[in-house]
């Protein structure tokens, strides 16, 4: 994925470096931006094209995201799970792999919180959020390791079977929620017993938002230090990076691809337990909401850092909450957010021909 | 005859009427794919393009009361997906498989945004022949109704066969998908050949596309596709990029798929969900068979960057 060639490092003073510092940081900000704003100027053409006025579409998605403490509100809500599934993706890039099957991870993860809560309802809520949260990363890691365990030791695209794998998933849950895990108590919408109300992780204080987004933020923060800052982390880059110098360099390029992913798949198993302990109470279908896909958007956005991938997430979370908005307002059909999504999804991708080309941001080399 | 009279014999009649019913998208997606991939470049767009064609189609054959004319429309679609998928993979650096799932959102954004009002009306569907007509079991009959792009699919699947091997430009589009350098020496425009491979294998998607919504199931929803695009990314590997091959496998890809319906009809229905995901565990399986670690896998084209 990123192949940006880094020139050597002139030999000159430390304000010289510093500068080139800025000159990438710069690049890595400027050019993702004027993707976005591109993708604003052709979405905005299509609105024109269907008879729409883009300054007014673009003023009802701020003000549907980000323009009152209530829209604040649902944004942050969305951005949560987008966090997670987006480190789903993000990890794995780290180690050179394209993993597209967070939506998978979530779900599988939901249910085994699901399954978990209720089986130990009437414990002590700590204890019960603990093991829910335990026993959704570790599914959701496992499915995930499943996709880079075949791409290590048999070669298959981890592509692709993620995304199989994810498939396979949604039928194991739909299977398990119908069927065995069914609570009879539940007619119209199938769902497994409930956790019960003294097991649901509450609101932050003070706000309508659940604990959920700490989970996100919190683990966002550890894997940019795992990933920057240990040799794990250092290693993960040299795989990614030319998995044969990492052979050559005597690191055990299986274990490292099977943990990126693992942790990967754990972010998204948390995700599906937030979304179960903290909004719906049960797993039942609201849980397949696409989570996993937007996730892939938002860390592609943010050339998988785990930095970047909070904002980003807020501002497809924000463009998300305001769905609701448009299609009240100017009858846009609830498909507008996607269709800004993919429009914005090809800028950036595009935009990656840009790195290590223009001029202003390269090293000086004296 | 009733249904229960058949009893098993039914479910596999059913098995292999759905195997042709079902196999046609898998068939023209994954001659598009096969296409592609032989220029050497993967689309993991085209499911976006299955969506997008089974939208144009079905909208089109409504609007003008021709499904003909909406074959020709969800193809156009198709190619125009497939167009800009090229171009832009040709920008230098720029991921094919990451472009991929970036079609892949646009244009399911796009068949979701533009379909729409086309939800409920009821378009005209395609004809088909019936082949069956000298059966007594109305199974059997409905088993034999074979669509008109079922054949023409299989006729195109012998024509690629034999143009990769006898005409010039089969032969280009392999070499650029072998060896890119090659081509390049021999004056060849390698983006150029790419381009026009995605497109065209746009076009043969995006007509797939077109039988979902304008024959089987036959109407439009937001849930039209399953994942058929995906899978026939897996069907071509696992054909190893013959076109003869990828017909073989789409009639065993779309009897996976109906044996869950086909079970449901004898009453076997307690694992209906697992049955459903057989295709997805099928092509699984076939990939972890096919595939390995150690070498190129036989037939891949060399610049392919999904066997490396």
């Amino acid at each position: 994925m990123d192949g940006s060639i880094t020139l050597p490092a002139p030999v000159a003073g430390g304000a010289t470096l510093a500068m080139d510092r800025v000159r990438r940081a710069a690049e890595a900000i400027c050019i993702p931006v004027a993707a976005l704003l591109a993708a604003m100027m052709v979405f905005g053409v299509f609105m024109l094209l269907v008879g729409k006025n883009p300054l007014e579409v673009y003023a009802l998605i701020y003000k549907g995201g980000f323009a009152s403490a209530f829209a604040w509100q649902n944004t942050l809500q969305r951005a949560a799970p987008l966090i997670l599934t987006a480190l789903c993706v993000a990890l794995p890039a780290q180690a050179g792999l394209i993993v597209i099957g967070a939506e998978g991870a979530l779900v599988l993860g939901g249910l085994a919180a699901a399954v978990v809560g209720h089986a130990l309802s009437g414990g002590s809520p700590l204890a019960v959020q603990m093991a829910m949260a335990i026993a959704a990363m570790s599914i959701g890691g496992a499915w995930i390791s499943l996709a880079g365990a075949l791409r290590h030791y048999r070669g298959v695209n981890e592509t692709i079977s993620s995304l199989l794998l994810t498939y396979i998933a949604i039928a194991l849950f739909n299977h398990f929620v119908e069927g065995p895990l069914r609570d009879p108590a539940s007619l119209n919408k199938p769902s497994t017993p409930p956790i019960g109300e003294a097991a649901m992780v509450g609101h932050l204080p003070g706000m309508d938002v659940h604990w959920g987004l700490v989970y996100g933020v919190v683990f966002c923060v550890c894997a940019y230090f795992l990933v920057r800052y240990t040799v794990f982390g250092f290693a993960l880059r040299i795989v990614g990076g030319n998995v044969r110098a990492a052979r050559l360099a005597g690191l055990a390029v299986g274990r490292l691809v099977l943990l990126s992913c693992f942790i990967g798949g754990a972010a998204a198993g948390l995700a599906g337990m937030a979304e179960v302990a903290a909004v719906h109470g049960s797993a039942n279908a609201s849980l397949i909401a696409g989570y996993g896909y937007a996730g892939i958007l938002v860390s592609f956005i943010a050339r998988h850092n785990p930095i970047a991938i909070t904002p980003v997430a807020l501002l497809v979370g924000g463009i998300t909450a305001s769905g609701g908005l448009l299609q009240r307002r100017l009858g846009l059909p609830d498909a507008t957010v996607l269709v800004l999504q993919g429009i914005a999804f090809m800028m950036i991708l595009a935009g990656e021909t840009l790195y290590g080309r223009l001029r202003i941001f390269q090293p000086r080399l004296g | 005859m009733d249904a229960s009279g058949l009893g098993w014999w039914g479910v596999l009649i059913a098995v292999f009427g759905g195997a042709i019913r079902v196999s046609t998208p898998f068939l023209f997606v994954s001659l598009g794919e096969c296409l592609t991939e032989r220029s050497g470049r993967i689309n993991l767009g085209l499911e976006g393009i299955l969506v997008m064609g089974a939208m144009s189609g079905y909208g089109v054959a409504y609007l003008s009361g021709s499904p003909w004319l909406g074959v020709l429309v969800a193809g156009l679609a198709g190619l125009l997906l497939g167009t800009l998928h090229g171009a832009v993979c040709s920008l230098p650096r720029v991921n094919d498989i990451a472009v991929g799932i970036g079609l892949m959102l646009l244009g399911t954004g796009f068949a979701f945004y533009l379909g729409k009002p086309f939800v409920q009306p009821k378009a005209p569907t395609l004809p088909a022949l019936h082949l069956g007509d000298w059966a007594s079991s109305a199974q059997v009959q409905s088993a034999l109704q074979v669509n008109v792009l079922f054949i023409v699919g299989v006729a195109l699947a012998f024509a690629m066969h034999w143009a990769f091997r006898n005409t010039r430009w089969g032969l280009v589009v392999r070499m650029v998908g072998d060896s890119s350098d090659a081509a390049r020496a021999m004056g060849y425009s390698v983006n150029r050949v790419r381009i026009l491979a995605t497109a065209a294998g746009g076009f043969l998607a995006g007509v797939g596309g077109s039988f979902l919504s304008l024959y089987y199931p036959g109407s439009w929803n937001e849930g039209l596709s399953s994942g058929q695009g995906l899978m026939a990314v897996a069907l071509v590997i696992f054909a190893r990029w013959q076109p003869l091959n990828c017909f073989y496998a789409a009639l065993l890809f779309g009897g996976a798929g109906a044996l869950g319906p086909a079970l449901q009809s004898v009453g076997i229905t307690g694992g209906y969900y697992l049955f459903s995901a057989a295709p997805y565990v099928l092509t699984l399986a076939i990939m972890i068979a096919t595939c390995s670690p150690r070498r190129n896998l036989a037939g891949a084209p060399g610049e392919l960057s999904v066997t490396r």
